[in-house]
């Protein structure tokens, strides 16, 4: 549930990394918050902290610190207009995690940018303006975040320093972002107000929020819990290994291995495997980090398989757990995340990437689209650019496809450009639109902003 | 005041923690996944390998990735024509360690039959775009890895792990594909290359972190040595043929190691006692400058001078 936190546990001691993804909208002071977060963790040195200063006094800045928005506005044309324009990558640390942070831009390209730094993100922390509270792009910010599966979501409610009875402003909001939860479906959300200007409760707490009681914006990004990528163990084999004349060591001119990363869940050496193309059963006998084996490896670690017998695999294979295998498929309904400026048409002719797969299909059929702006579901006929929409996809060949809602990596594909190559859209296998009824979302309250 | 209830997420460790995988196993984990999607789908992939630290550690997860086959893509070096002796050293004998191809793309050739013309502030850096394009379209490079990280540069925070370069050789920041989930898109039309940056996540510290776990060698300037210096722009310079001390600096033997290895006209190097591994692990992790900002001149002609090198085709 959405919640004031009250207090925090100490964070795990094993020093690890969390993936990050902002989301907000323009002028919500994202990048000013993200600088923030990264000046009082003190992971900006002395000659960035000078560039910036210099930079702001440049532009007429007269703040006591320096713009910490320059910090992540890394092109030209983004401080020439004071703009977002791309999503940027950003590093910080604390004594226990390691952060890698997806400055996700708020405008224009929203949604592709948005579903690019959520598809890999541990926790979306998303923006708001205490002075509009709950607005559409948040609305969107949360949908995307729910059709994703993204673990965690973290809201900051930015510029509190800015309202009258800013306790008030906090809870109201609070109950919006409880509403919008229940809609969406979505697990805890936490909601911690901030002054990114000032650096209230985002690293240290404030003056200005003395009401608040809550941990900072860090502390919380510190200490939640990491998911497990759990679920039946998947392997999508990238290339298989058969040094013969080419081996580092001339022992190891019969090595016969297969390469890949677990995709979800864990594998361990005497497991029954099942190939997922031909149904052929065999045992892992040996698992590779390079020179080291390992008794186990779960995802999403790199390593290399090998197995009892010589059974035919290649890339693209998936070698997955003999208990609970997965199913080949060649027609599923997918929900796209549109994410080009060329329309979709029922009938285009695609690629499709699954794992380390690809294969021709054809998007048979589009069902429907996801108003943003009411979170309802109308009938669709095509899609544009920003796009969700629920289609049919028929393949040219089987996959062993999963549904996203038990592993974002078996159940997540590509829709790639057959002539040049471009990612056009991500796909979440038999999943459905944020609100709509197969999501398993409580009906709307009267108290709904519908 | 919100009496919302305590979130169950932060509920406190009732539960044993899930296992936790170590940062640099994931990082490891990720650039091995590139680089194995990148050698299994192009056809002609090259690896940009210039005997600094960074380009050590990619060949390394090459090695380690395809283990154990031999690595057989080639190494690509664009040599300025200013290289710290012992660097060169290096990068011949790991070639040799591992039998692979080694391909030069020579500034001074291009320089010496007039293609390029040396810059007034003598530095090379930029000067090194054009060989590499010819290099890639030569020999068709389809796949160029190189060891660029994020953390590195305001314009290097914007790349993509896998980014499209245009028959030009040009990036277009404003332009890029979405890259999601751990799914990896290397395709593009003819006369188009890919760039790929397996340690697009790994910071300074990471790097030497997986350098003293992995025990990976290095050119030995990057420990602290004995070498004679000048001071010039908060800069240790190696006095040579291609920077040259003026009357008022005064060149001095320092202690000193060097962070970042690239052409010597405008690499500085940084007072240090750090012989060992672990030892530069504790300075790098206390030092407060940025390793560019320390010892990169070229990069501090201005905001975007990184961003304008790598819209050209820069690394």
């Amino acid at each position: 549930m959405s919640t004031t936190p009250t207090a925090i546990e100490p964070a795990t001691p094993t020093p690890t990394l969390l993936r990050l993804a902002t989301a907000g909208s323009v002028d919500d002071g994202k990048s000013t918050l993200v600088g923030r977060l990264l000046h009082d963790t003190r992971s900006v040195l002395a000659d960035q902290l000078q560039a910036i200063e210099d930079a702001s006094r440049r532009r007429g800045w007269t703040g006591a610190v320096a713009d910490l928005a320059l910090l992540t506005d890394g092109l030209r044309a983004e401080r020439e207009q004071g703009i977002t324009i791309d999503v940027a990558y950003r590093y910080f640390a604390t004594a226990t995690r390691s952060f890698v942070l997806a400055d996700c831009p708020g405008h224009v390209q929203y949604t592709r940018n948005t579903v690019t730094g959520a598809s890999t993100a541990d926790v979306v922390l998303v923006l708001i303006d205490a002075r509009h509270g709950v607005v559409e792009q948040t609305r969107r910010h949360l949908a995307v975040v729910s059709l994703l599966r993204v673990p965690h979501v973290v809201v900051a409610v930015n510029k509190i320093d800015l309202v009258e009875n800013a306790a008030d402003v906090y809870d109201g909001i609070v109950l919006d972002i409880e509403d919008l939860r229940r809609t969406l479906d979505l697990d805890d959300v936490i909601v911690v107000p901030v002054s990114a200007l000032h650096g209230d409760n985002v690293v240290e707490p404030g003056p200005r929020t003395a009401w608040y009681a809550g941990p900072t914006l860090l502390e919380v990004l510190e200490s939640l819990p990491l998911e497990e990528e759990d679920g039946p163990a998947r392997f999508p084999v990238q290339l298989v290994i058969r040094p013969q004349h080419g081996a580092v060591d001339p022992s190891l001119t019969d090595y016969r291995g297969y390469a890949g990363h677990v995709a979800s869940g864990t594998v361990r050496v005497g497991d029954e495997v099942v190939v997922a193309s031909s149904g052929v059963r065999t045992r892992v006998v040996a698992i590779d980090r390079g020179p080291d084996p390992v008794e186990s490896a779960s995802a999403p670690l790199s390593v290399t398989l090998r197995l009892a017998d010589d059974v035919d695999i290649s890339r693209g294979d998936v070698i997955a757990a003999a208990s609970t295998p997965p199913t080949l498929t060649s027609s599923t309904d997918a929900v796209l995340c549109w994410l080009n400026e060329r329309p979709l048409a029922p009938g285009a002719r695609v690629l499709v990437s699954h794992g380390t797969r690809t294969v021709r299909a054809l998007v048979t059929e589009i069902h429907e689209r996801l108003d943003i702006a009411t979170l309802s579901v109308e009938p669709a006929q095509s899609a544009t650019l920003n796009d969700l929409v629920r289609v049919t996809l028929t393949l040219a060949e089987p996959l062993p496809l999963e549904p996203y809602s038990q592993s974002r990596h078996a159940g997540s594909l590509l829709v790639i450009d057959p002539h040049d190559g471009w990612t056009l859209a991500a796909g979440m296998v038999a999943a459905a639109l944020p609100g709509s009824d197969g999501a398993g979302a409580p009906p709307l309250g009267e108290e709904g902003w519908l | 005041m919100t009496t919302l209830a305590y979130p169950s997420t932060l509920a406190g460790q009732e539960n044993p923690s899930p296992m936790q995988h170590d940062l640099l196993d994931l990082l490891e984990s990720e650039a091995i996944l590139v680089i194995r999607e990148v050698v299994a789908e192009l056809e002609r992939p090259v690896i940009l390998f210039s005997g600094g630290k960074d380009s050590v550690v990619m060949l390394h997860l090459a090695t380690k990735a395809l283990w154990p086959a031999r690595l057989t893509v080639p190494v690509l070096h664009v040599d300025t024509g200013h290289n710290f002796p012992e660097v060169l050293a290096f990068r011949d004998a790991t070639v040799e360690r591992l039998g692979i191809t080694l391909h030069v793309a020579s500034v001074q050739d291009y320089l010496d039959d007039g293609r390029l013309r040396e810059r007034t502030d003598g530095t090379r850096n930029p000067l090194q775009t054009l060989p590499l394009l010819d290099a890639i379209a030569a020999n068709r490079f389809d796949g160029v890895f190189g060891g660029g990280r994020r953390d590195e540069d305001k314009a290097r925070a914007k790349e993509r792990i896998v980014s499209l370069r245009d028959a030009f050789g040009q990036w277009d920041p404003k332009n890029q594909r979405p890259e999601l989930w751990r799914t990896v898109n290397t395709r593009h039309r003819p006369g188009e290359h890919v760039r790929v940056f397996p340690l697009s996540n790994w910071t300074e510290l990471d790097i030497w972190r997986y350098i003293e776990r992995e025990r990976i060698e290095l050119p030995s300037l990057y420990y602290a040595h004995k070498r004679e210096v000048f001071e010039r722009d908060g800069m240790l310079l190696a006095p040579g043929p291609w920077s040259t001390p003026r009357d008022d600096e005064q060149v001095r033997a320092e202690t000193v190691r060097y962070r970042t290895v690239g052409d010597m006209s405008c690499t500085g190097a940084v007072r240090s006692q750090a012989c060992t591994v672990g030892e530069v692990i504790t300075e790098v992790a206390a030092s407060t400058l940025t390793e560019r900002g320390a010892t990169r001149a070229d990069d501090r002609i201005s905001e975007a001078a990184m961003e304008d090198r790598k819209k050209e085709g820069y690394f």
